[in-house]
């Protein structure tokens, strides 16, 4: 019991000290950014003395450390500050950008693990036939072409000559609007509506930059379980289990594939966060409100509040699920101690 | 024919039959009483008119509100009335009494004196960025009540500080900061003072022909029509989409997605002249692209490397090959649509005059410099054009792209050499842009205005004297004459070239039609927009 | 003289360290010439290096002269690839660019490979409080969104082709680290390594010598799949400004500046897409090529 509160201890307070070091990071990163924040308040044309009220009004006519204590103190009471741009505070902007995002992220792991995982297996046990090569260049070719390109070829055809596939944002005008806002992710908030025509639109929403992000992510996926894979099939207990007659599939996916499954967790892990970051490229072409988008275009205008907080929430996720995959390797794999 | 929505419907979910019935009817296209705008958003901070203070925000404010008058985009010399029916000054030029006509708020409640006055009043109080084109009139947060005064329901006196040429007055109350809000609602909703500040930047409580229903940054802009305000039409409903991508908004308008398309390319509007499904919607805006040379700079403070310069840049072919159908070659630093502006462009590419006026200068073997230029196109690829044209008369340049905030704090901070920039112009008046290109009277650091001028340290005090008689000169006629001359003086002598003046495109759809875009982004109006 | 290489190479016992050591080597370039898809991906490298290397040679014209009433031309006799939006020949241009971005490319790899094994081998072999201190700092690196980082160079160093280089090799390490440090703990407790240590091996030298190793043939699949992935972020930070500085022909960059043109003039950005595609290709066959030839385990 007391060794079990002080691991938890320890892991909360490691925890701790990276969403600091972050906080302190980001905090300075603001204040050493050529942009004068004030701008993005007032505009460029303003007065000088309009200009130097605001200045003195957002605080940033103090001495940087005062400004820093003053952002904690403030953190510490739960207010992440206003966004300048929004008006919102960045608390209520990032319940709405966040979980648009994490529905894109979401699918779009969801996708690449189930295609790029078998596709990296299939392509270990076939090392160096034809097959192997054709997933290779496949895989690669997602890897080579820039997002906004594909995106942007991806709409071109599937939206403008098949009209098979919606075009930018979340949802159809018609339904602008009409959908309250519960969860945020729009595809759950429909079907909490029980409006199914504008579940159906949501989803179909989703389809083309879910596909391209996870065609994205799915290279990386199928190129390491391919990579682990190879290896497993040369250990020597798969070669015992094929001597022991059991067939190809069994020892694949019965022996190989749990071994490569621990490893395969910090690699699905890293991608999801990756894609919880937001993808600003896929966001633009696709007018998709995301945190990615956000965090941009905060950035652009040295809006810093709403800069470290997005900051904070994307550290926040990066722990924990760094965290969840080193607790399942040492669940799932006994050689480590 | 298979709708793309049955396509995927058809696949994925049989047992919901009874949508695909509907779907064919309710996906034909756009409802005829929604139009839907793709339109770039992210620079909106606020829908306050007296605290906005830049192009997109200043547009969808300008259809939430009226003014008292308004310019007229075709002909830049008249004003025209909006919520007063008439003005007249006293004979000193400094009391100026406006008559009302019957206007209505979205509550219904009609437009009274108290609450011009109290509009004018909130402007100065908050004084906000935009507040500057009124209270260079005089009025300060202190004698503001005295000086705007509700004279009964429908009569309202403004008292100004000193002499004033009513062309000037009435141009400087046409701008957003003129805009009468609804007294009652807006101070219902004051915090702390703020004059309903706060609440004003996401709500709207005007006279115009629409309302703000909502307003969700970085996603749209929804207006409604307002019952009771001027708009006569069939839309109920304007949406606004913020769709970043020119490709996105492209294809979304040729598909029918969107109604209008704000933000097309060069290239994207070529293509779409010849598309009989579109119409283009052009107008010449106060938007000029120019060059600064940092007046810090040895080499560039020589008066012969201004003219150098001037001579270097290949005007024509810039416009002719980069930026078509965004940009006219524009050499005056008054844009074209405003009054008395000189349209002429004297400056031709004449390199061995630009070489000849180097060896004058000293600086045969030219010099190098840095030119700092928005990453955004097309200023990138102006960018390489005008560091090929300069290097061949020796001056040889280094590219500098950054994000245009950026750009904009290095020049607020004279950090920059040469800068490639584009400047918007504030309000619909000659001085708007001459007092920020030629009136600079300090020129320390620490300086109490910072004009554009003094962004790149050039004060002439000839012509701030120049620019400051224009300015308050009351006859109308000559003040313009003053102005015509101002602008010849600075095109010939000022370490600005001005480059281009940029042509805005709306895109839209053959059934829409009515939709008026502005010199200022303020003239950009829904209000005869319709929807076949 | 390369028969005699060849002998002293390959000698049974060999009769010095170097002599072994180059067998060691000869054997890996054996391996590696039996394996076609390796050979054939070492040849389209060395080919666009020489490429690189001869760019001066082998233009047809100046990458950075204009001719604005000629732009957006399509490929004909005296543009091969067509000429861009200033009207500058694309095949000049793709020839230069490669200089910059294989040695942007080159630069990053060698930044941030050996520092991300090493901290992560490091951290996983110690574990305890260097495993901690180490992770945190990864973890911040790695909870950073990347492009806020990036940023921050701006700030602190000049925009161009080094602080690119810098900025993307901030960003990149952090994976890396925790790989290695994935692969170590799971080596770590193995006989071998136990063997070792009761030898005396010092632990930099287990470290060094005999954990790091193991970890390569992981780190080289990541690194030859992050090679294309580098060219793009490359391009990304150059919009914003921060990358290669025009007028200076960068693969991503082009790329990037064609995408406004991407559906009328489509060649002046499909064409550095597919060297970007050769080369990232190119360098993924090698890489699955070295892995298998360099991997301890299979031999």
């Amino acid at each position: 019991m007391n060794r079990r509160f002080k691991s938890l201890a320890a892991t909360l307070s490691s925890v701790f000290l990276t969403l600091f070091g972050l906080t302190v990071l980001t905090f300075l990163i603001g204040r050493v950014m050529p942009v004068d924040p004030v701008i993005a308040a007032v505009g460029d044309n303003a007065p000088e003395d309009v200009i130097l009220r605001v200045r003195a009004e957002m605080g940033l006519d103090q001495p940087i450390p005062v400004q820093f204590l003053h952002y904690l103190y403030q953190l510490a009471h739960g207010d992440f500050g206003m966004s300048v741009l929004t008006k919102n505070p960045v608390a209520q902007d990032i319940v709405r950008f966040f979980p648009a995002t994490f529905e894109l992220a979401t699918a779009a792991l969801l996708l690449a693990a189930l295609i790029g995982i078998p596709l990296g297996v299939w392509a270990a046990v076939r090392q160096g036939s034809f097959t192997d090569q054709a997933i290779r260049v496949v895989c690669l070719a997602g890897h080579s072409v820039p997002v906004f390109m594909l995106s942007l070829i991806s709409l071109l055809i599937f939206y403008s000559a098949l009209d098979i596939a919606p075009g930018p944002g979340r949802q159809d005008i018609i339904y602008d609007g009409m959908i309250d806002p519960v969860t945020g992710i729009l595809t759950i908030d429909t079907l909490i509506a029980g409006d199914l025509g504008a579940f159906w639109d949501a989803l179909a929403h989703m389809a083309q930059p879910v596909i391209i992000l996870a065609y994205f992510s799915m290279a990386y996926i199928a190129r390491m379980t391919r990579a682990f894979m190879i290896d497993a099939l040369k250990g020597e207990f798969v070669i015992t289990a094929r001597a022991k007659g059991l067939s190809l599939t069994k020892v694949i996916w019965g022996h190989a594939f749990p071994t490569v499954a621990v490893q395969l967790v910090t690699v699905i892990a890293l991608t999801y966060a990756g894609l919880l970051e937001g993808a600003v490229v896929t966001e633009t072409v696709f007018s998709w409100p995301g945190i990615g988008q956000y965090l941009t275009v905060s950035l652009m205008n040295a809006d810093m509040n709403p800069v470290v907080g997005t900051t904070l929430l994307i550290g926040l996720i990066y722990v924990g699920l760094n965290l969840i995959a080193d607790i399942l390797y040492r669940v799932l794999d006994p050689r480590v101690k | 024919m298979v709708s793309r929505r049955n396509f995927l419907i058809g696949g994925a979910a049989l047992p919901f039959l009874s949508y695909i019935e509907l779907a064919d009817t309710a996906f034909a296209a756009t409802p005829k009483d929604i139009l839907v705008v793709a339109q770039q958003l992210d620079n909106m901070t606020s829908l306050d008119p007296h605290e906005g203070f830049e192009a997109v925000g200043g547009e969808v404010m300008s259809n939430m509100y009226q003014k008292l008058v308004r310019a007229n985009s075709d002909n830049p010399d008249q004003v025209l009335p909006v919520v007063a029916a008439s003005w007249e000054a006293d004979a000193d030029n400094k009391v100026f009494t406006f008559k009302l006509a019957d206007a209505k708020f979205s509550s219904g409640a009609p437009v009274t004196g108290e609450d011009v006055a109290f509009s004018l009043q909130r402007a100065i109080k908050m004084n906000k960025s935009p507040a500057f084109i009124i209270n260079q009139f005089g009025f300060t947060a202190e004698n503001v009540e005295s000086r705007i005064v509700a004279k009964d329901e429908k009569t309202v006196t403004l008292t100004t500080e000193q002499p004033t040429a009513i062309s000037f007055l009435l141009f400087c109350l046409s701008a957003n900061i003129g805009a009468i809000v609804e007294k009652k609602v807006v101070m219902a909703n004051e915090a702390n003072g703020d004059l309903g500040n706060a609440w004003l930047q996401k709500n709207s409580a005007g006279s115009g022909s629409f309302k703000l229903q909502a307003w969700k940054a970085s996603e749209s802009i929804t207006l409604v029509l307002n019952e009771n305000g001027p708009y006569k039409g069939n839309l109920k409903r304007v949406i606004i989409r913020h769709v970043v991508d020119p490709s996105s908004q492209m294809l979304m308008l040729q598909k029918g997605d969107v109604d209008i398309a704000r933000d097309l390319t060069s290239e994207q509007l070529k293509a779409l002249q010849s598309d009989e499904n579109i119409t283009l919607v052009r107008k010449q805006i106060a938007s000029l692209v120019l060059i600064s040379l940092n007046q810090n700079n040895a080499n560039l403070a020589k008066p012969q490397v201004w003219q150098a310069v001037k001579w270097a840049l290949d005007y024509e072919g810039m416009q002719k090959n980069i930026v078509p159908l965004t940009h006219a070659v524009h050499q005056s630093m008054e844009p074209a649509g405003f009054p008395g502006t000189v349209t002429d462009t004297p400056f031709k590419q004449d390199l061995e005059k630009a070489k000849a006026l180097m060896a004058e200068a000293g600086l045969k073997d030219g010099f190098d410099i840095t030119l700092d230029h928005y990453s955004a196109q097309p200023y990138p690829d102006l960018a390489q054009a005008i560091q090929a044209n300069l290097g061949a008369i020796g001056i040889r340049v280094k590219l500098q792209s950054a994000e245009n905030r950026q750009v904009l704090t290095k020049m607020r901070a004279r950090g920059h050499e040469m800068a490639l920039s584009a400047w918007g112009t504030d309000y619909f008046d000659p001085n708007s842009n001459a007092e920020v290109f030629c009136i600079n009277k300090d020129n320390s650091d620490d300086a109490k205005k910072k004009p554009f001028a003094w962004r790149s340290s050039y004060k002439d005090d000839a012509m701030t004297a120049k620019a400051e008689a224009a300015r308050d000169e009351k006859d109308p006629a000559k003040r313009l004459a003053l102005y015509e001359q101002l602008q010849r003086d600075f095109m010939a002598n000022s370490p600005f070239a001005v480059m281009f003046q940029t042509t805005k495109t709306a895109a839209c759809r053959k059934n829409v039609n009515g939709f008026q875009l502005g010199v200022l982004s303020e003239g950009n109006s829904y209000l005869e927009t319709n929807k076949a | 003289m390369i028969a005699t290489f060849r002998n002293w190479a390959l000698d049974e016992s060999p009769s010095s360290r170097q002599q072994a050591a180059w067998g060691n080597r000869y054997r890996i370039w054996l391996n590696l010439r039996g394996n076609a898809l390796g050979m054939i991906g070492l040849t389209i490298i060395l080919a666009f290096i020489a490429i690189a290397i001869f760019a001066p040679l082998l233009a047809t014209h100046d990458p950075a002269t204009q001719d604005l009433a000629n732009r957006l031309a399509a490929p004909s006799a005296a543009h091969w690839f067509g000429t861009d939006e200033l009207g500058r020949d694309i095949y000049s241009r793709l020839l230069f660019g490669g200089r910059v971005t294989l040695g942007m490319v080159i630069a990053v790899v060698v930044l941030v490979a050996p520092i991300g094994l090493a901290i992560g081998c490091i951290a996983g072999y110690f574990g305890g409080i260097v495993d901690t201190i180490l992770m945190r700092i990864t973890d911040i690196f790695l909870a950073f969104p990347r492009l806020v980082l990036a940023l921050a160079f701006v700030a602190a160093l000049k925009p161009g082709v080094e602080s690119a280089v810098l900025a993307i090799a901030l960003t990149a390490w952090p994976p890396y680290a925790r790989m290695a440090r994935a692969e170590t703990l799971t080596v770590r407790g193995s006989d071998f390594i136990a063997a070792y240590r009761l030898t005396g091996g010092s632990s930099w030298r287990i470290i060094f010598r005999h954990i790091m190793p193991l970890c390569v043939p992981t780190l080289i699949v990541r690194v030859t799949l992050d090679m294309s992935s580098i060219i793009i972020t490359a391009a990304s930070l150059g919009f914003l400004g921060m990358g290669a500085q025009p007028p200076s022909p960068e693969w991503g960059a082009m790329i990037a500046t064609a995408k406004r043109f991407i559906f009328e003039q489509w060649w002046v950005a499909a064409i550095p897409g597919i060297a970007i595609f050769l080369v990232s290709l190119a360098f993924n066959f090698l890489g699955d090529a070295l892995r298998d030839v360099l991997d301890p385990k299979g031999n």
